[in-house]
């Protein structure tokens, strides 16, 4: 076959290539240049700009983190919240969706009904806290599970899935005796990765990045601190102690760690699970998207 | 004429026998599917409608002591001392400001990113940069912030290192610390944090282009830029008119946890949206009234301009279809 290309198209491709590697590389830059900092002996760091890579190599960031209890068990906390209200929010958001799916169900329509109109519903930033003082969750675990528990999108995103599959499937587990329970659990679930998959992404990332409800509604109670709010109390404290000193730090303070060099590694630890877990699941978060885009 | 039927066919036994014992099933699934599903609608609506009935403060005079019953009443007045107040409408000003930025360059920039993303043959090298630029998207605000802060650091950030090289500047700037600077830092963070993501619709309604178009163009003759032109931007315009119309009843909702993340007391006369406004009332100064009635003002801006937006949607992707 013969390939005609004018030199505008080369032109036009190199163009291309070359912006596109310059964007990737903008995305990628920040996150190289918070690791190479926080790999960076804090003395050091103040001396000169740290680009993709340490100077002065050290682990001494984070072993002063891992060695500050309320860290530690900060990030055990978000883990511990993360798996619990991911693993609550899947189930609890798939027994609705199924309920929602079944076109025999005679709430069906009441209850979509419901669920759009509470989406358009919003009744403001201190209404909603003055709603979570007055039940009583105001320092209580629950205030990270449930508000959060149900997702109206995510219920529609899932149940969309369900109405797809093939009929036939549900109908003769009907026939053999099998209850409802058993039928979204034991075969609905079972064919239905690909959504649940996403679902199961979106709610844990949602989880694991949440501070602001921590900010909010626990942060008298030091045994609900997750790694999110204590990261953002670093980044408050530093950015304050630049504002206040009014001048930069002096370079030749040269101490073993600085509120800059600790902020990037930790940072990097937030940031870590996330950057681990994203590449391999991707296509389960394009998906979910796709779908739900198509939706609107 | 169609004579009756006067014996049932075995077929027939056996559909109305399904349909009894169908009927009585129909009894207990319906049980399961309540238990199922009635929990969670109500706690949806518990956090969904709930709120409302707070509303009621912005029209009283809310002591915690005294209750929702026995606060005074107040009429009026939260609103009236609110629209009489300047940092009220400098809120209002910060949020509209921001969510305009956002809109417009979110909007131009990913379907700029879809349009070339879509030029790539390469399949890896085109797999590699969306994977790269979705990252962003997963990361929580505060590492966004925390990122720009070390970005821009007087100290050691990048952004004045390069600037003092290129001779731009003599003396390191406070990005963070300085009013004019604060609604660029916050849309370069938001672009940066949503471009790849936002791309995602656009590439799914290009490769859903009819590839005949693509070829016609090209047994004529077509350079990869009129393609681009003619069929590919012409192909995503009506999916574009429709997010932009949709997205534009979301500017006044367009968030408060980046504002409260990247700006500080400094800046807070550029960075302070009608969320902190009302937070900064309710939760230091303790005048809940006065939040309730800021977030009211808000919520009620903002469904107005939803229904409009929707109204206006419809209406226009209903006359593209004809």
């Amino acid at each position: 076959m013969l390939v005609r290309r004018s030199i505008g198209d080369v032109i036009f491709s190199t163009c291309n290539y070359i912006l596109l590697l310059a964007l990737g590389i903008g995305t990628l830059f920040p996150f190289l240049n918070l690791a190479a900092i926080s790999l960076n002996d804090a003395g050091d760091t103040l001396k000169g700009t740290i680009y993709v890579w340490p100077r002065v190599f050290t682990l001494e960031n984070y072993s002063t983190i891992f060695a500050n209890e309320g860290l530690a068990s900060a990030a055990v906390r978000s883990v511990i919240r993360t798996v619990v209200g991911t693993a609550l929010g899947v189930i609890c958001t798939a027994m609705l969706a199924y309920a929602l799916s079944r076109r025999e169900f005679f709430l069906r329509k009441t209850y979509n009904i419901i669920l759009i109109i509470t989406m358009y519903v919003n009744g403001g930033l201190i209404p909603f806290y003055l709603l979570v003082k007055n039940i009583g969750l105001m320092n209580h675990a629950a205030v990270y599970i449930l508000p959060t528990l149900i997702g109206v999108f995510n219920v529609i995103i899932m149940r969309s899935y369900f109405e797809q599959l093939p009929e036939g499937i549900v109908e003769s587990a009907r026939i053999d005796g099998a209850t409802d329970f058993q039928i979204l659990f034991r075969i609905v679930l079972q064919i239905s990765l690909p959504v649940i998959s996403t679902i199961t992404l979106y709610i844990a990332v949602s989880h694991w990045n949440s501070w602001f409800d921590n900010y909010l509604y626990a942060s008298r109670n030091e045994n609900l601190n997750l790694l999110q709010y204590e990261l953002q109390k670093i980044l408050i404290s530093s950015v304050n102690q630049v504002m206040s000193a009014n001048t930069h730090i002096d370079a030749t303070d040269a101490r073993r760690t600085n509120p800059e060099t600790i902020r990037a590694a930790m940072t990097i630890i937030v940031t870590l699970p996330i950057l681990l877990v994203y590449p391999f699941l991707q296509k389960y978060f394009v998906k979910g998207m796709t779908f739900a885009a198509m939706k609107e | 004429m169609a004579k009756p039927a006067k014996t049932l066919t075995n077929q027939e036994i056996v559909q109305t026998a399904g349909k009894k014992a169908g009927k009585s099933l129909v009894m207990r699934r319906q049980y399961q599917l309540l238990l199922m599903s009635t929990p969670f609608v109500l706690l949806v609506m518990l956090f969904s409608f709930g709120p409302l009935w707070g509303w009621i403060m912005a029209f009283q005079h809310y002591k915690v002591a005294l209750g929702l019953w026995q606060s005074p009443w107040a009429g009026f007045d939260n609103f009236k001392l609110l629209f009489q107040d300047p940092q009220f409408f400098n809120a209002l000003r910060n949020t509209v400001v921001m969510g305009v930025l956002n809109l417009v360059t979110g909007f131009v920039g990913a379907i700029g990113l879809a349009l070339f993303l879509n030029e790539i043959r390469f399949v890896f090298f085109k797999r590699v940069i969306q994977t790269l630029t979705y990252i962003p998207h997963f990361v929580s605000w505060v590492v966004i912030a925390n990122i720009f802060a070390t970005l821009l650091s007087p100290d050691a950030g990048v952004v004045n290192a390069i600037l003092m090289k290129l001779g731009f500047i003599q003396e390191p700037l406070y990005f963070l610390g300085e009013e004019k600077w604060f609604w660029w830092i916050h849309t370069a963070a938001s672009f940066w944090k949503e471009l790849g993501w936002n791309t995602i619709i656009y590439l799914a309604v290009l490769v859903g282009l009819n590839p005949e178009h693509y070829e016609a163009a090209e047994v004529d003759g077509a350079t990869r830029f009129q393609k681009m032109r003619y069929i590919s931007i012409p192909g995503i315009m009506p999916t574009a008119v429709l997010l932009l119309i949709l997205s534009v009843g979301w500017i006044v909702q367009s968030g408060y946890e980046s504002q409260f993340l990247l700006g500080n007391p400094v800046v807070i006369n550029r960075s302070e949206v009608l969320d902190l406004y009302a937070l900064n009332y309710s939760t230091s100064i303790g005048d809940y009234s006065y939040g309730v009635a800021v977030s009211m003002f808000k919520s009620i801006v903002s469904l107005v301009l939803v229904l409009l937006v929707n109204y206006t949607a419809k209406k226009t992707s209903g006359s593209r279809l004809f």
